[in-house]
């Protein structure tokens, strides 16, 4: 793999130009450094990954608690919501990560937990909650009719959020939750603070180490780029599939 | 004599009031309906016809009286003897006895046609996946959507999506088959299919319908009595041919002359 790089790396050195100095050892550092980098965006990849998916199950549960009839089950839902919107993902990660396992301490519990749990916790719970307002909004646009519908067919209440109602917000949800997913990609990068080591960390290691910050952080970019654009293309297929009982296709 | 007709009644309003405010929907209002009968309601727009029905489907629900249905009360429970309000499990129940055709069709538009008609029976009535399509199939044929199974409603026209809906209805196997101004969405030109099921399904003795529409000539077909609905109360009713030809009341005149002008 590693070999195969370099090889590519001497063809391109025989290209003559006005840098031909500078180029080939600037792709020699870009091919090094990425190595690194992508060990790094792996960590980041899974996080994102485990955590959006969590995070939309706790927006459906919040989400739909939050339009329930229940006063507890409401309040209790709205207040997860409000809470997770407004405290910061930062001290969020910090308190899970480096307070609770004091609080352990005290009670005689271990409660020290791996980063990367810590991590998709912390990340699934803050996006988990601002994705339940967007399930709340979808689901409060869908026609009261719908409800009469199944109501006369005689579904019991839960039948009827569960497969009448949330199956057809879910379109009005996914242009939302697509942003959401690419916010949530872009929030990983602060795991890298409770010693994950994610994309953010190795560049920052990397960076510590060779002190080229323009290239390193120029990749950086890039690869964050590059899988935001990944995940607004599964978004995007998810949406289509998600609408594909609409009359024009997506919304 | 009496008797029998008290238990031939398979809806039964005794005194029932309906307001929003200080509108008043329905004004004590005393009704009944034979087991097989087909019933229209017909009355001026926003009169509160459409109401009757759908109190009876329990999507609204009542201020005063009482409401038999298949010789149970609806809206209430007996309990040591009292009438108290239903609880949600009598209401789901009491559901079962009827079943609704609306205006607006209200199809699941994230299902195909065939899981429109099977997903009621097969999450409500606990019926297998083969059972509940089975049954589908059987309606969709009467209705004659068969060949439109895996379609989405939105891939319909107005009048295809209300057949579905009946089929919807029917495969609940309801005693009693509420008509909700079925034909006042669609387009002229569709209006024909739709009655023509209504009409095929009237023609069955044992079910109940109880239809609300402004279709005057259908209405003369299809029923054994006719309703003239206005104010909170029924003005008249009667057999078709006495309503739509010599009607008692002068309301009732002033309704049909001005309908038949519209016309």
């Amino acid at each position: 793999m590693k070999t195969g790089r370099y090889a590519g790396s001497t063809q391109q050195q025989a290209r003559p130009g006005p840098s031909s100095e500078l180029l080939p050892i600037l792709i020699m550092d870009i091919l090094t450094y990425s190595g690194h980098l992508l060990s790094g965006a792996w960590i980041t990849v899974q996080l994102t990954l485990y955590s959006s998916v969590l995070g939309l199950f706790f927006a459906f549960v919040l989400g739909v608690g939050r339009v329930s009839d229940n006063p507890f089950v409401h309040g209790l839902s709205a207040g997860i919501i409000e809470f997770f919107r407004g405290t910061s993902l930062l001290v969020q990660l910090f308190w899970l990560y480096f307070a609770l396992p004091m609080i352990g301490q005290t009670l005689g519990y271990d409660w020290r937990f791996p980063p990367m749990l810590v991590g998709t916790l912390a990340l699934a719970l803050n996006i988990g909650a601002y994705a339940a307002e967007v399930v709340r909004g979808a689901i409060q646009a869908v026609a009261p009719e719908q409800y009469e519908a199944a109501k006369a067919l005689d579904f019991s209440p839960r039948q009827t959020m569960w497969r009448i109602i949330v199956p057809q917000a879910v379109p009005e949800m996914m242009p939302s939750l697509g942003n959401l997913a690419i916010q949530n990609l872009k929030d990983t990068a602060l795991v890298s603070l409770i010693s994950l080591a994610d994309l953010a960390y190795k560049a920052e290691q990397l960076r510590n180490f060779t002190q080229d910050s323009t290239t390193i952080y120029s990749l950086l970019l890039l690869m964050y780029f590059g899988m935001a654009l990944v995940v607004a293309g599964l978004m995007k297929l998810a949406e289509r599939y998600a609408c594909r009982w609409r009359a024009g296709g997506s919304v | 004599m009496s008797e029998s007709n008290q238990s031939d009644k398979i809806i039964e309003f005794q005194n029932v009031t309906k307001s929003y405010g200080d509108h008043v929907v329905l004004d004590a209002l005393d009704f009944s309906v034979r087991r097989g009968e087909k019933v229209t309601i017909i009355g001026p727009s926003g009169s509160g016809k459409s109401t009757v029905l759908r109190i009876l489907m329990t999507l609204e629900d009542i201020q005063d009286g009482v409401i038999h249905v298949a010789g149970k009360p609806l809206w209430h429970e007996e309990k040591n003897g009292q009438l108290m309000p239903a609880s949600e499990a009598h209401l789901r129940m009491m559901r079962k006895e009827m079943g609704m055709v609306f205006q607006q069709f209200n199809l699941f538009p994230h299902m195909t046609v065939m899981r429109n008609v099977t997903e009621a029976p097969r999450q409500v009535l606990g019926l297998s996946r083969d059972k509940a399509k089975k049954r589908a199939l059987k309606y969709l044929d009467l209705v004659g959507m068969t060949e439109h199974a895996d379609k989405f409603p939105s891939q319909l026209s107005g009048g295809q999506q209300q057949r579905v809906g009946i089929a919807r209805a029917l495969a609940m196997h309801p005693n009693i088959l509420l008509f909700d101004e079925p034909t006042s969405a669609l387009d002229p030109e569709l209006v024909g299919e739709v009655l023509q099921v209504i009409e095929h399904l009237a023609s069955q003795h044992d079910l109940t319908i109880l239809l609300v529409t402004h279709e005057m000539q259908f209405a003369r077909q299809i029923s054994d009595r006719v309703c003239f609905f206005d104010q909170g109360k029924f003005v008249e009713e009667g057999r078709p041919e006495e309503i739509f030809t010599e009607p008692r009341e002068e309301r009732t005149k002033a309704f049909l002359s001005s309908f038949l002008g519209d016309h």
